[in-house]
């Protein structure tokens, strides 16, 4: 994980751990709940905040930190589009069905319609928008462009990630490793063949990209 | 292998087409540079880039955001609304309902086919359906939307319900209209079927069942409304901006030039977004009670409820054949149902079947009933896909019955004219025999037909392939519709034009069709369209006429640009226009090369500023029928032991005129193979028809889409393309609805095939499959 001066590191570094993730229900039951008094049962020694109070967080995502207020119930998703302005990641069923939302953290594809923004203090989130270099796209972009791997798009930044996520562990993937990757992924203008030949041709930009013989 | 290897096709340039001479059509493109080639859509990088900015991505300074309550009753009187205190909750700034000052307004539900209107209210007391409004809140953020809605108390007064079509007819059934159950019974007939059947060496029966279907486009419904005085503006999740723009002027009582509505992208609609919805005009509603902009998207639930759906057919089949496979009789009979409104739950559903193969007696019936549940919309090819489980399987028992292969029966009962139509004149052109016979070939379907399904036996695996063939009832153009080019002092080309790109490559196609009458390359060519403040009118991007409407309208629309751009280098270079050539923003003469001009240089065009060609698009030939056909085969592997069904190749291949991009072509291919696999194996509405008349089903985790997972890896696309001077100037016909008409029957054929079991209801699940199996079964071994 890339160091950044003044960020404060989370015990979550790679996805979250069970306690971080318990933390966080336990305040979204509060902030459903209304009430106080379930916070004094709670046995983890995590700081709790009340259901209405905003928390002061940092989020880095692309590379540049975000200072927010934000509520304990509030998705991840909703603080990327609405909060801070990145709608790459959109917003499909918000119930962890169609990853439309995918987007990177600490380099493991997570939805982040099921991520709370409370969970994300310290964590390295990558978007669709944090692919592109300049005005060059990725090389998953790329592939996706080159193959036709889309049709409305509204999909496509979900797809994208999940490829992108696939390829940071298994870089030179098979059919069938290429179709699991990207079966949390619903595409309802069914675009799933161009997809697939998609994330194989990103697979070959990124090799010649790094400099690998694909 | 390099980087770029992908981009470096072969685009050999030459010189643009000449214009046609005064009073002559322009003559069908030759050889192409840029129509019919593999190219990247114009729009690419937006749409992979997260650029694209979407209605569900607006967001406006001062933006509240709104939120529907819904009636939870699939029957119910709202007896008492009490919104007190919910106004002053915490971000709350506006709250609706029927009782609010404009906000009781009227909603009319419509269908056209035939015409049936039927009155109701935005926020009707008597919710006919699951999920109807009833009061609606802006707030500042969309939590604390959903918490007003939370508040919000209201008694309801729940009514008896019918949920299930097959019994709204039943004495005694709950009246979903005040008039009764009854939508209407369509009656059609040619011939006489009583001699067809008693001329029909084999006489077969059989009845059929589709479930109901959900479009669910992954961009939800909604827009953003914004006003700003008396003029609205609206960033929808549309179909057709036009189509937006005239359903809330009329709602709210606005002049159309005080309603702008603007859809640049969109996240998929399938027909479940011709139209404004309840949520438009509740979002401008809240917008002006609170002063502010507000964004309205629905929940995915809502979409499931309230936005249209395919309905569920129920549907019998009689067919008389004879022994050499002409077909003699077809009677076809159908109750199915639009919901609690008229929604033509019924409509075109019979239309394979009047229409498709050649048969002098035909006789449908079509019965439309109410039942409470949401409203449908057209859904990809209307009424075709179910109407094609039925006469496509029945088609494959047919053969079954002669001992004859099904492509050959099909062969044998091809028509070149539209018989269910007035006069049955010509189809332009009948690709479906080019089709069955190129695509047979291409999937090597006899040798896989002959092999019996017990030669592919292992385990528990069973092989079998199925085809079935089909025709679009639309496809050809659906004027009005104008196109605007523009060409600037330094050559370069905005396109402005009033057509939704749904994600069909809409902008990339008008851009080629452009491209190659003006010499540029397509990414060249700036499109602004579906605006209706600024592009020109055109109908709804439905039923696959956009491109066969709008395409000749460019080309058109380019030529004219290309006149004047001739004339005024004509002067220039002191030579004939008619000798003057274009390619790659040089202009020059076909008789001097010598002479060449930039476009750019021209100081007639710097002078004028701009070079404005308009086009537009006439209708077909009235004596001409313009329809698509397709054939489709595919192969599948059963697993006897659970049911399930692995589907191992698909192919299509489609009549639907000229390719005018091949990569975007391919796209809508795939796609409608995946939604037909869909509505085959795994989509379903499920109501509670017995205790609470609520849908079960209502996320795409109980209601389940095909994944990457369930459709085959790959795919075949084969084009027919015809060439006809009676198609339009462009040679295209309509692609993204036929694509999806014969996939689920041609499914359900290849597991006859590879089971001996005719499934003749959807979906094929491995829950039905292993009854049917069983029973199969359990008549086996009570034989004697």
């Amino acid at each position: 994980m890339t160091e950044h001066p003044g960020e404060k590191h989370h015990e979550c570094c790679r996805g979250i751990t069970r306690r971080g993730f318990l933390t966080s229900m336990g305040v979204g039951a509060v902030a459903v709940g209304a009430s106080g008094k379930l916070l004094a049962a709670s046995p983890y020694a995590a700081p709790v905040v009340g259901g209405n109070e905003m928390t002061r967080m940092n989020f880095l995502v692309n590379g540049c930190s975000h200072a927010l207020l934000v509520e304990p119930r509030w998705t991840l998703l909703y603080v990327l589009r609405e909060q801070i302005g990145l709608t790459g990641a959109k917003p499909g069923c918000e119930r962890g069905e169609c990853g439309a939302c995918t987007v990177l953290i600490n380099n493991v594809t997570r939805y982040a319609c099921l991520t709370l923004a409370l969970e994300c203090e310290g964590a390295e989130i990558v978007t669709v928008e944090g692919l592109i270099k300049g005005e060059d796209l990725g090389p998953v972009q790329q592939a996706f462009l080159e193959e036709d791997a889309f049709q409305c798009g509204y999909c496509t930044s979900g797809q994208v990630m999940a490829v992108e996520g696939l390829l940071r562990t298994k870089p030179k993937p098979t059919l069938d490793e290429i179709r699991r990757g990207v079966s949390g992924n619903l595409c309802r203008c069914g675009a799933y063949p161009h997809i697939f030949s998609a994330a194989q041709r990103a697979a070959e930009l990124s090799a010649i990209r790094a400099g690998v013989k694909p | 292998m390099k980087e770029d290897s992908k981009q470096e096709k072969n685009f050999e340039a030459f010189p643009v087409p000449d214009p046609p001479r005064p009073g002559e059509a322009p003559k069908p493109w030759g050889k192409t540079r840029f129509v019919g080639k593999p190219l990247p859509r114009v729009d690419a990088f937006e749409r992979v880039s997260g650029g694209a900015i979407y209605p569900s991505d607006v967001r406006l300074p001062n933006m509240l955001y709104g939120a529907i309550l819904r009636c939870p009753h699939p029957n119910a009187q709202v007896k008492r609304l009490d919104t007190a205190g919910v106004e002053s909750m915490p971000g709350v700034r506006a709250v609706i309902s029927a009782a609010t000052p404009g906000a009781d307004l009227t909603w009319l539900y419509r269908q056209a086919r035939p015409l049936k209107e039927v009155s109701s209210k935005l926020f009707d007391p008597h919710c006919r359906f699951e999920g109807d409004a009833v009061a609606a809140v802006a707030a500042e953020t969309p939590w604390q939307a959903w918490d007003a809605l939370q508040s919000i108390v209201v008694d309801y007064e729940v009514l008896p319900f019918v949920a299930d079509e097959r019994k709204a007819l039943e004495p005694g059934a709950p009246s979903v209209q005040p008039e009764g159950n009854l939508v209407q019974t369509e009656r059609y007939e040619r011939g006489d079927v009583q001699k067809g059947f008693a001329a029909a060496d084999v006489i077969l029966e059989e009845t059929y069942r589709t479930a109901c279907e959900i479009h669910t486009p992954m961009e939800r419904h909604g827009c953003v409304a914004h006003w700003e005085g008396d003029r609205l503006t609206l960033w929808e999740s549309t179909q057709g901006v036009f189509a937006v723009q005239s359903g809330v002027a009329k709602v709210l009582g606005l002049p159309l030039a005080k309603v702008r509505v603007i859809g640049h992208y969109m996240g998929g609609g399938f027909g479940s977004k011709l139209q404004a919805g309840k949520y438009t005009v509740i979002a401008a509603l809240l917008a002006k009670r609170a002063g502010r902009p507000v964004k309205l998207i629905l929940s995915r639930e809502e979409t499931y409820l309230v936005v249209g759906n395919r309905p569920p057919c129920n549907m019998r089949l009689k067919a008389g054949v004879k022994k050499d496979g002409t077909l003699t009789a077809l009677d076809f009979g159908l109750i199915a149902t639009g919901g609690a409104y008229p929604a033509g739950g019924a409509s075109l559903v019979d239309w394979q079947v009047r229409d498709l193969y050649r048969c002098p007696n035909v006789r449908t019936e079509a019965t439309d009933v109410y039942v409470n549940a949401g409203p449908a919309r057209p859904f990809r090819a209307p009424g075709h896909p179910p109407g094609s489980w039925a006469l496509e399987q029945m088609m494959d028992a047919l053969a079954g019955a002669l001992k004859m292969d099904p492509v050959e029966l099909r062969l044998k009962n091809i028509t070149t004219v539209s018989q269910a139509r007035e006069g049955q004149p010509p189809y332009a052109t009948t690709g479906l025999k080019q089709c069955l016979e190129e695509g047979a070939k291409a999937f090597g379907w006899k040798e896989a037909w002959g092999k019996a399904g017990k030669d592919l036996e292992k385990g528990d695996l069973r092989r079998g392939v199925g085809m079935a063939s089909g025709l679009w009832f639309a496809g050809g153009a659906n004027p009005p519709a104008t196109v605007i080019i523009r060409m600037f002092a330094d050559g370069s080309i905005n396109l402005n034009m009033g057509a939704s790109d749904l994600g069909t490559g809409t902008k990339t196609v008008m851009a080629t069709v452009a491209a190659e009458e003006l010499g540029v390359w397509p990414e060249a060519i700036q499109i602004e369209n579906a605006d209706t403040g600024v592009t020109q009118f055109c109908n709804p991007s439905g039923g696959s006429t956009t491109v066969p409407t709008s395409a000749p309208a460019v080309r058109a629309a380019a030529i004219q640009v290309k006149q004047q751009l001739f004339a005024i280098a004509a002067e220039e270079l002191k030579v004939d226009a008619w000798d003057l050539t274009l390619m790659d923003g040089a202009i020059s003469s076909k008789v001097d090369s010598s002479k060449s001009f930039k476009v750019s240089d021209l100081a007639g065009l710097k002078k004028r500023g701009v070079i404005i060609g308009i086009g537009s698009r006439d209708p077909d030939p009235a004596n001409r029928v313009v329809n698509p056909f397709a054939a489709q085969f595919c192969e599948v592997e059963v697993n006897v032991k659970t049911g399930e069904v692995k589907i191992l190749q698909f192919l299509s291949a489609n009549d639907s005129g000229r390719v005018l991009n091949r990569l975007t072509y391919d796209g809508q291919v795939i796609g409608g193979i995946t939604m037909g696999i869909g509505l085959a194996m795994i989509e379903g509405r499920v109501l509670d028809g017995k205790q609470t008349g609520k849908m079960l089903n209502r996320n795409w985790h109980d209601y389940k889409l095909p994944t990457a997972l369930d459709v085959p890896p790959e795919m075949i696309s084969l084009p027919v393309e015809l060439e006809s001077s009676e198609l339009n100037t462009t040679g295209a016909k309509g692609l993204g609805e036929p694509v999806t008409i014969p996939t689920a029957a041609a499914v359900a054929n290849a597991v006859t095939h590879a089971i001996g079991i005719r499934v003749t209801e959807s979906p094929i699940s491995p829950m039905q499959l292993c009854r049917l199996l069983e029973a199969a079964q359990k008549k086996m071994t009570s034989l004697p």
